[in-house]
């Protein structure tokens, strides 16, 4: 298996018709591949991180005029040698230079070959891999973002402070395991209970941002809700009309709902709205309810309408609350029909209620009050991650893998926790913090003994 | 004037005695030849034997059938098991010992095992042919034939003495360094490296007022560590402690000036976990006093070992800066301190065998791979003797993997990692010291050291005895159910919850404060399965069921961290082709070539990414 000997290709943009269309080349023969069907330049003269303009031909035809973008290894995505051609969007010329790189020696590049060599030359960690997968899927400018942030480490250095962390903790337990005879002072159990539960204060942090790097990836499942009339599809529309960015149009196939997509300041929301119950002749009190609740159970954010002009935002939470929904939604309760409404109430950002994230008052038919509306969605979802916390700057995680793997791991430190304060022996305790260290280990790289008694014999003065 | 020998070991300390004893007693013919007879098995440093992770190693050494557990017990003055009050992987045996009567044992027990020779002389250099070993050559110019070599050097190879600014050649104070094998190494092709270690000043227990200290007494109830039936100790000597002060701290910067380690004049380098005194009040300046424990080198002996107290700075620098310390004002001082410089060969040049690669044949074990400690040195010369005797015996070599022995962990670090400063074993080395405890070592081991023909018939029937009251103990214990009235008393006494109704022994005996002998006070059929049982099997069968939960946990974790030690790479496997891994780790993994993924996982240099990536070669 010497998959990383010969040199792949493949057409880089999404098929369809585009102004410009990319197909890349990597791996040793990949300037060599790409020469015999360029002209005029010699490309095997050029230096790395340069741009040619030329053309790409076929026998004595000219395919098309293009730019070739040439990096030389290791300084490419993939550490090889890396020709990336820019020619015009269409899928036949795209094809046809694909058909041309192949003749020449290339090989088709299987999905993802191109992130996989990467990872192999140690130019990305595994983290960064997915994340590269993550940025080409990414489908909103969060997400987008999101996807950047891990690619350049910003995972892998939450981690690995983290991952410090828990080096300090480790050496304290092991310092009095191993040199329990020395003079030196042992840290207290309540010492080491604060440093743990910080430790693992970091690790729920990571935990808690899947919610939020999640939504930022796949969009945010929102519910609206409301009894018939309410004007719940008159807000949809109303969105959707502002909103220019809408991304598609799923009709219910599978489930009784119909979800739009619209991005809103790079976020995508992902509204569902309880369409094929809509006709129903009562939402609340019809069949439907199980169906509309189990809905809301999975749903981030859930936005209650209600009609201003029959029924009071108190009535409105007293039912929201009736309905025991799941404690992370984040739930807006949105007044409907501010225009019909003589005189107006007081101000909605002065109401307050338990579990509600914002009561807003609104006219889906005017459209007032929709912008106040958009920004609280926004703010909805930034508050994903934790109270107090902003996810600007903080490493969000949106992997299942390290979900996983972090959840495991704050198990094992729940159970180290529940340790110390039981007064249980360090030997003891350490098993759970290997449990946690190898958890963790899968993402960040496992801190090794050496590490640990380093970490020590640098802090304490070891040695009778 | 010498048969051809099966087994020729080559110095005589901890190493070379456990060397040539395992060998000769699998059938071997033994020459263990050393540079003087009569320092035959000297503890060159501290009068003391095992310790955190020491102790499990002569535990483990003295299971497999190896004698320094045997020694140990003859020759203790003081027992104590360290980590009482912690879990029982920390349980850990200690003794002071009798120095002269440590190294009386063991001649004596070398001379009465039958197939050991001895020759006093100075070996200068092995004889190679065609890869292979065949013998070694004295000082003399005889040549002794060998089918198999075990090198055992400590450290003597080029070893030099420094105190303060005076250095001379010599491997142990008053006693000179050996020359000729390193230069035959190097000619060879092997890399050898430089150490460095040191010990404290001896001095008149005369002269001391030990009113003036604190005193450190053995065990009450002393223990052993072997698992034959040598006795515990029935009187103990105590040792002493006492401290150092800001007078003294300022006495020994005044030579630092004059010490070998500041003016770069040692290149080896030490241990960070036993650093001369200059070094400790150097680099924890912020420190106002360090403590020193005063160790009796003897039952009869008036000398005393100034542990804590290791010293190179000039003789009369040590003198003063000891004399202001309490209790110790009038004391005179029998030697100095002194470093040692020697030679060794960075172990990553060895198969887990502790065979070199570029010499068949050919055994280290001990301080020439990079190791401190007697224990350490011990048991590698006792898997060397093992495997140079399975060598002759065309037999495949004896190891043990991370999850079965504290001796696996310390030949797989030594091996894969290699070693910057001395080795020194510690319970955080292994992962899985849950499992690797003092008390099952025998259970771990004595069967396999039975099956290669090293440990005795009444050794494996000893340890047979044990597992099956072991195994009465806790069928007994799972039939047991308990009644309030019956222990309440008992469990109110050492403040335990009450019991509600009946319930199983065994749900009582896993609560944090109950003792199966205590309880079994209380319960007729506990006390009637305890009787006449061997009080090690009780302790066994109790610390098997109050630990089942954390032992199973690490058992668990050992199957899942060690999966990647079942992934095996072909023999031949050329690392230096594969482009994806990282420059170094394609390096170290050339150079090392593991065997297996779990092997090369605990190569330093070598990432996890290159892990992953040699999974994806493996088919993985």
């Amino acid at each position: 298996m010497h998959a990383h000997e010969d040199t792949i290709a493949a057409i880089s943009t999404p098929p369809g018709q585009g102004a410009l269309g990319m197909v890349r080349v990597s791996g040793p023969q990949a300037i060599e591949v790409v020469n015999r069907i360029f002209h005029p330049k010699d490309l095997s003269q050029v230096p790395g991180h340069s741009l040619h303009y030329g053309q790409i031909v076929q026998g004595e035809e000219v395919l098309d005029e293009v730019v070739v973008g040439v990096f030389r290894a290791p300084r490419s995505f993939t550490r090889e040698d890396v020709v990336e051609i820019s020619c015009h969007g269409s899928s036949y010329i795209l094809q046809q230079c694909l058909q041309l790189l192949l003749e020449a020696g290339a090989r088709p590049a299987r999905p993802g070959e191109f992130s996989l060599r990467a990872y192999l030359h140690g130019a990305l960690d595994l983290a960064q891999a997915e994340a590269v997968a993550d940025l080409i899927a990414s489908s909103s400018a969060a997400a987008h973002r999101l996807a950047m942030d891990q690619l350049r480490g910003g995972i892998s250095r939450e981690l690995s402070q983290l991952r410090s962390q828990l080096l300090d903790f480790t050496s304290l337990i092991e310092l009095e395991l191993d040199f329990s005879e020395e003079d030196v002072e042992f840290a207290d159990r309540s010492q080491l209970l604060q440093l743990v539960s910080e430790i693992d204060r970091r690790l729920q942090g990571l935990i808690r941002s899947f919610q939020y790097g999640n939504a930022l990836k796949e969009g945010v499942p929102t519910v609206i809700m409301g009894k018939p009339n309410a004007g719940k599809s008159t807000l949809l529309n109303a969105l959707l009309q502002d909103e220019r960015a809408i991304v598609s149009d799923i009709p219910g196939t599978t489930r009784d709902v119909i979800e739009d997509r619209i991005v809103i300041a790079g976020i995508e929301f992902r509204l569902q709205d309880t369409a094929g119950l809509r006709e129903t002749a009562d939402v609340i009190e019809a069949e439907g309810v199980s169906r509309t609740l189990a809905l809301a159970q999975r749903a981030s954010l859930l936005l209650y309408l209600f009609d201003l002009t029959t029924e009071t935002p108190q009535a409105a939470y007293q039912y929201v609350r009736s309905l025991e929904l799941p404690p992370q939604a984040q739930v807006l309760l949105l007044g409907n029909k501010l225009d019909q409404l003589s005189p107006p109430l007081p101000h909605a950002a002065q109401l307050q209620f338990e579990g509600i994230a914002g009561v807003h008052f609104l006219s889906a038919k005017t459209g007032q009050g929709l912008d106040a509306l958009r920004q609280a969605l926004v703010e909805a979802v930034q508050a994903f991650s934790g109270p107090g916390e902003a996810p600007p700057g903080q490493a969000i995680i949106s992997n299942i893998r390290h979900l996983d793997a972090l959840k495991k791991a704050h198990q094992a430190l729940q159970d180290v926790q529940q340790g110390l304060q039981a007064g249980l022996t360090g030997d003891l305790l350490t098993i759970d913090i290997r449990t946690a260290l190898h958890y963790i280990g899968e993402i960040t790289g496992e801190i090794t003994t050496d590490e640990v008694l380093g970490n020590i014999f640098g802090k304490f003065c070891i040695g009778k | 004037m010498f048969p051809v020998y099966d087994v020729v070991v080559v110095g005589a300390g901890h190493a070379g005695c456990e060397a040539a004893a395992a060998a000769a007693n699998m059938g071997m013919r033994v020459m263990l030849a050393t540079m003087n007879m009569n320092t035959i098995a000297q503890m060159s440093c501290n009068p003391a034997m095992g310790g955190v992770a020491k102790g499990q190693l002569i535990r483990e050494i003295d299971a497999l059938g190896g004698y320094s557990g045997i020694v140990t017990d003859k020759s203790m003055i003081q027992f104590r098991m360290l980590n009482r009050s912690k879990g029982p992987a920390m349980w850990s045996p200690r003794s002071q010992n009798d120095r002269m009567r440590f190294a009386e044992t063991w001649r004596l027990m070398l001379e009465q095992t039958p197939n050991v020779d001895f020759w006093q002389e100075m070996i200068v250099g092995i004889v190679v042919k065609n890869g292979r070993v065949s013998g070694v050559k004295t000082s003399l110019g005889l040549e002794i034939p060998a089918k198999t070599v075990v090198l055992t050097n400590g450290t003597f190879l080029n070893g030099r003495i420094h105190i303060g600014e005076k250095s001379f050649g010599g491997g142990r104070s008053g006693e000179r360094a050996a020359t000729g094998i390193t230069a035959d190494l190097i000619a060879l092709g092997f890399e050898s490296g430089r150490m460095k270690t040191g010990t404290p000043p001896r001095i008149d227990g005369r002269s001391v007022n030990w009113e003036a200290m604190e005193e450190q007494p053995g065990d009450e109830k002393p223990g052993t560590f072997s698992f034959t039936d040598t006795q515990p100790l029935k009187e103990q000597r105590p040792c002493y402690i006492t401290y150092t002060n800001a007078k003294t701290h300022e006495i020994l910067r005044s030579g630092f000036d004059r010490s070998p380690m500041f003016n770069g004049r040692i290149r080896g380098l030490g241990p960070r976990y036993c650093p001369s005194i200059e070094d400790k009040i150097d680099r924890f300046a912020e420190r106002d006093r360090h403590q020193l424990f005063l160790e009796p080198e003897g039952w009869n002996t008036i000398e005393i070992y100034v542990n804590g107290f290791s010293s190179f700075l000039p003789e009369d620098v040590q003198y003063k800066a000891l004399r202001s310390i309490p209790g110790l004002e009038e004391a005179k001082m029998f030697r100095p301190g002194y470093a040692v410089e020697y030679d060794f060969f960075p172990p990553t040049q060895l198969n887990l065998s502790l065979e070199t690669r570029l010499v068949e044949n050919l055994f280290f074990a001990g301080q020439i791979n990079g190791t401190t400690g007697y224990e350490e040195a011990a048991c590698q010369g006792l898997m060397a003797g093992i495997n140079a005797a399975r060598k002759v015996q065309q037999k495949e070599p004896l190891v043990f993997k991370r999850d079965q022995a504290y001796i696996g962990v310390l030949i797989d670090d030594l091996v894969n990692k290699g070693t910057k400063e001395p080795y020194r074993m510690f319970t955080s080395r292994a992962e899985y010291r849950t499992l690797l405890r003092q008390d099952n070592a025998d259970l771990r081991l004595t069967a396999l050291g039975y099956e290669i023909g090293l440990a005795s018939e009444d050794r494996y029937r000893r340890m047979l005895q044990k597992q099956e009251q072991v195994e009465e103990i806790q069928l007994a214990i799972a039939h047991t159910s308990v009644a309030p009235e019956q222990i309440d008393p008992y469990l109110e006494h050492i403040g335990s919850a009450k019991l509600k109704q009946k319930v199983k022994a065994i749900s009582v005996l896993t609560r944090p404060k109950v003792k199966l002998e205590d309880l079994a006070r209380f319960v007729p059929e506990l006390a009637a399965a305890l009787n006449g049982k061997n009080p090690e099997a009780i302790e066994q069968a109790e610390i098997q069921i109050k630990y089942a939960g954390y032992i199973k946990k690490e058992k668990d974790l050992a199957v899942k961290m060690m999966r990647l030690d079942d992934i095996y790479i072909p023999e031949n496997f050329n690392f230096k082709k594969i482009a994806a891994l990282s420059a170094e780790g394609r390096e170290k993994l050339q150079l090392a070539r593991p065997r297996s993924l779990g092997q090369a996982s605990r190569i330093s240099g070598v990432s996890p990414a290159d892990i992953s990536v040699l999974m994806v070669f493996m088919g993985r």
